[in-house]
């Protein structure tokens, strides 16, 4: 018997993750005094550069749709008890599936190529879920391993294909050409201004709607549908499983599917949405950054969200930073970010017992 | 003489939980003391802050008259407290030797140690009788053996008090008897003996002082010869409870599940039940007896479907079941319905919400929801009836699986298999860990599905369990079918050996 760790939900969900970002930007803090910088100025251009301008929010909101679609990924794995960390080799999959898609069918209109690129960037984000899923079920290779290699194939196969069969023939650059413009996913400026509102442009498109789409989508799969109870009882009690006549196999392929899928999510937007051709690293390491945003928001698509906003804050206002604060490089932004990932992610366990330790004492003086 | 162990005013909270309140208990030298209480009464705590898991909130340990702090098992150990776990913590690949070194090796080196152990084992061997192959690896020895193994531990590191957790959960009734041979011998030899048990026809046997404990609270301790099962009974549960369930004589009507020549094979490769053939009728509760780990687990998973026999069928209500259907979903629909052994691991879903747990199994049903979407609103509402029903405490629905009781679970369980109208219900380990009070209503409800006309499969260590609702008791050991009785015509000692597998008369 241990002491039990139990939270009331908001302690769970919101004191815990706070206390860790808080201490998280404490011991980041110590890292920029040590550089001979005020910890304070810093806080201080990251805010500013992220939500304090209308493009800055433009921007922060457009990293956070990443973060969504591939924490949501990482979510959904987690719940049938997989540790996917392929995000990136699906999205760039899901990348040449959406450039595939577009640049064959450029003779149809709009309305139907945008939701065509999307289901292809769906359909090979899966499929390149489902090889580690189809393993690790039917032949038990384990999936954290099958996914790095598998992003290590993606990232091959797609510089392969870049060089030598997608390359537009007179370009040097590594890089498909345009895709058709009535593919476009339209910016959210042009929406905005479309009926009469004048904001700031940026990077933002309507694919943020999409993802938050996708995380209710989510959470009724996960939390209310038949599908989503199987998953979350192969992840928590596999034996369980078996007994209540599920097959853990099956649901694990479709647990990789689903979230293969979602890490597609991540190249609509940055493809569909903004850079409108397939390129090499277009997926940035945010794949692995899902992982972090998963874990921070504890795999229920409201954490994932607020996690996402967080690390679309850090992302956006950690390029203004380096910027403003030529001593605080790119570089130190990443470790910073590294910082809240450890903290929020791996020592989540410990503020969680200290917290869950101060509830059980203040009950016990109240009793 | 002062006492070998005295606690005083022991109290201890797990948050809102108030595990021990003002415990005190006295221990005399040289006696076996038992102490008996329902699950979650607070003995396995107490023993920890004894045995130093745990620290008390307040309170004092005395031992031989002297005030201690026993604040890790090392301070206990260095006091001669030793303990005997439920589950053994021995490494199975060592031997018997290395494993009683194992944190006493004296020095980097290990011969000089092992020496030591040697000499020291050849001479409590002589002093208690307590006989063993040094070098056996113990993975290799029985579970009987293996409970010495845990003890000449205890007694090498100099114990004098020994506290034992219920040690007999994994015995046969022999190996029981020789354990407690070995106890009363402990005892002639001025060793302080602390039993912790919830069968009392142990503690009646062996102890010479009972203490018993009910929420937290010691609530008496007597002389053993003064008082009675009944009246031990009544104190652990707080009020009366009866110790064996009525049940009529009955004719058991058509066969509903017939097991021909059934064999499964772990996933290891090991045989673990060898050619079963059993039937069971309608009306009719066929008992399984068997110490556990003899197959009885693997067949009960094999008729259900979770396990796929690698020879034999099963007919339900006459007709054969394809091994193409033989899963439990397919199972489910055709009736035979199952209360698995281990209800944390297999029977629901700890960390789920009790009304969740509560359609493990049936999530497909169409009346639970809307097309793919769970109606959770019902679920809740369908719970919260049943939780009446079968009286599970507390009545909430939304509360996690793994905040009831064993008991509690045990019902939420039970509610959940029984509510479908099973035709043929499995039924395994239905009140391990469950409290005195639960037993009772569970086993009346499975003798009104039994009168009902259900056919039930009964799989318990608990011989008394089997005695007691059995119509027909099978007996296994070793994955074989031992023998066949009929629950009026047998006796312990009859069925021990059966068990035991000295006799066999399947074969």
């Amino acid at each position: 018997m241990s002491a039990p760790l139990d939270l009331p939900r908001w302690a769970d969900t919101v004191l815990v993750p706070a206390i860790s970002v808080v201490a998280a930007f404490l011991v980041a803090g110590l890292v920029v005094l040590a550089i001979g910088e005020n910890p304070l100025t810093a806080t201080r251009w990251l805010l500013q550069g992220s939500l304090g301008t209308g493009e800055g929010l433009g921007f922060t909101l457009f990293y956070m749709t990443d973060f969504i679609f591939v924490g949501l990924a990482v979510a959904v794995a987690y719940h049938a008890g997989l540790f996917n960390i392929g995000g990136e080799g699906q999205a760039t999959l899901a990348g040449l599936g959406i450039a595939l898609v577009l640049n064959n069918l450029t003779f149809l209109p709009g309305f139907l190529l945008i939701p065509l690129g999307i289901l292809g960037a769906a359909a090979f984000g899966a499929l390149w879920a489902a090889i580690p899923g189809y393993l690790q079920a039917k032949r038990g290779s384990h999936i954290v391993i099958t996914t790095i290699m598998f992003n290590w194939l993606a990232s091959v196969l797609i510089v392969y294909l870049l060089v030598n069969v997608l390359r537009e023939p007179q370009s040097m650059n590594p890089e498909t050409r345009a895709f058709p413009e009535q593919s476009y996913i339209p910016f959210m400026h042009d929406v905005f201004a479309a009926v009469g509102i004048e904001i700031p442009n940026s990077q933002l498109n309507l694919t943020l709607v999409l993802a938050l789409a996708a995380a209710y989508f989510i959470w009724l799969l996960i939390y209310r549908s038949r599908l989503g109870y199987a998953i979350r009882v192969v992840g928590s009690n596999p034996s369980a499983a078996v007994y209540a006549g599920i097959s853990p196999a099956r649901i694990i392929i479709i647990a990789m599917v689903i979230s293969g899928a979602l890490a597609g999510g991540l190249a609509v937007n940055e493809l569909m949405g903004y850079q409108h051709r397939l390129l090499l690293e277009f997926t940035s390491g945010y794949g692995f950054v899902g992982i972090a945003v998963a874990l921070m928001g504890r795999a229920h698509p409201v954490g994932i969200i607020l996690a996402s906003l967080l690390f679309g804050i850090l992302y956006q206002g950690g390029a203004e930073l380096a910027f403003e604060q030529p001593a605080i490089t790119r570089d130190m932004v990443v470790v910073i970010g590294g910082i809240i990932i450890l903290f929020a992610g791996a020592l989540d366990g410990l503020f969680r017992r200290l917290v869950a330790h101060l509830f059980a004492r203040q009950k016990l003086a109240r009793a | 003489m002062s006492p070998a162990i005295e606690l005083i005013a022991i109290n201890k909270s797990f948050g809102a939980v108030h595990a021990n309140k003002d415990v005190n208990l006295s221990v005399a030298r040289g006696t076996i003391h038992g102490i008996v209480g329902e699950n979650g009464a607070g003995k396995s705590t107490l023993m920890s802050i004894l045995y130093g898991f745990y620290e008390a909130d307040s309170g004092e340990i005395r031992v031989n008259g002297k005030p201690i702090a026993i604040r890790s098992p090392d301070d206990a150990i260095q006091a001669g407290i030793g303990m005997v776990h439920q589950h053994f913590m021995l490494v199975e690949p060592l031997s018997v030797v290395e494993n009683v070194m194992l944190g006493a090796e004296g020095g980097a080196m290990l011969r000089v140690g092992e020496a030591k152990v040697r000499a020291e084992l050849a001479r409590l061997a002589k002093d208690y009788g307590l006989e063993i192959d040094v070098d056996a690896t113990v993975g290799d020895l029985s579970v009987g053996l293996q409970q010495r193994v845990e003890i000449l531990k205890a007694l090498y590191r100099g114990a004098d008090i020994l506290i034992l957790d219920e040690p007999t959960a994994v015995l046969t009734p022999p190996e029981a008897d020789a354990l407690f041979g070995l106890l009363r011998s402990l005892k002639e030899q001025g060793k302080t003996v602390i039993l912790i048990t919830h069968k009392l026809r142990e503690i009646m046997a062996i102890t010479d002082r009972v203490s018993v404990m009910r929420r937290g609270e010691m609530v008496a301790t007597v002389e053993t010869a003064d008082t009675s099962p009944p009246e031990l009974a009544e104190l652990m549960v707080g009020r009366r409870v009866l110790l064996r369930v009525e049940k009529a004589e009955k004719t058991p009507g058509a066969p509903l599940l017939e097991v021909d020549n059934l064999s499964v094979v772990d996933g290891r490769g090991v045989l673990r039940v060898a050619s079963a053939s059993f039937t069971v009728r309608a009306g009719e509760i066929v008992g399984i007896a068997g110490v556990a780990g003899n197959g009885q687990s693997e067949l009960l998973e094999a008729i259900a479907g979770m396990r796929q026999p690698v020879l034999g069928s099963i007919r339900l209500e006459g007709q054969a079941i394809h091994s193409s259907e033989h899963n439990p979903h397919r199972m489910r629909q055709l009736g035979l319905l199952h209360v698995p052994e281990d209800r944390l691991r297999t029977g629901l879903v700890p960390a789920f919400p009790a009304f969740e747990s509560a359609i493990l199994g049936f999530s497909h049903e169409p009346h639970l929801g809307r097309g793919p979407i769970l109606d959770h609103d019902r679920l809740v509402a369908d719970l919260a009836k049943k939780m009446e029903q079968y009286d599970v405490r507390p009545p909430a629905p939304r509360l996690k699986s793994s905040k009831f009781s064993g008991g509690n679970q045990q019902k939420i369980v039970l509610a959940r298999e029984i509510e479908r109208n099973p035709k043929v219900l499995l039924v395994g380990q239905p009140t391990r860990g469950v409290d005195i009070g639960a037993i009772e209503f569970i086993h009346r409800r499975l003798i009104a599905l039994r009168d009902a006309g259900v056919a039930i499969l009964l799989v318990s260590v608990e011989l008394d369990e089997i005695m007691n609702l059995s119509d027909r008791i099978l007996t296994m050991c070793g994955g074989k079918i031992t023998g066949e009785r009929k629950a009026s015509e047998t006796n312990e000692q009859d069925l021990g050996l059966l068990m035991a597998g000295v006799v066999d008369e399947a074969a």
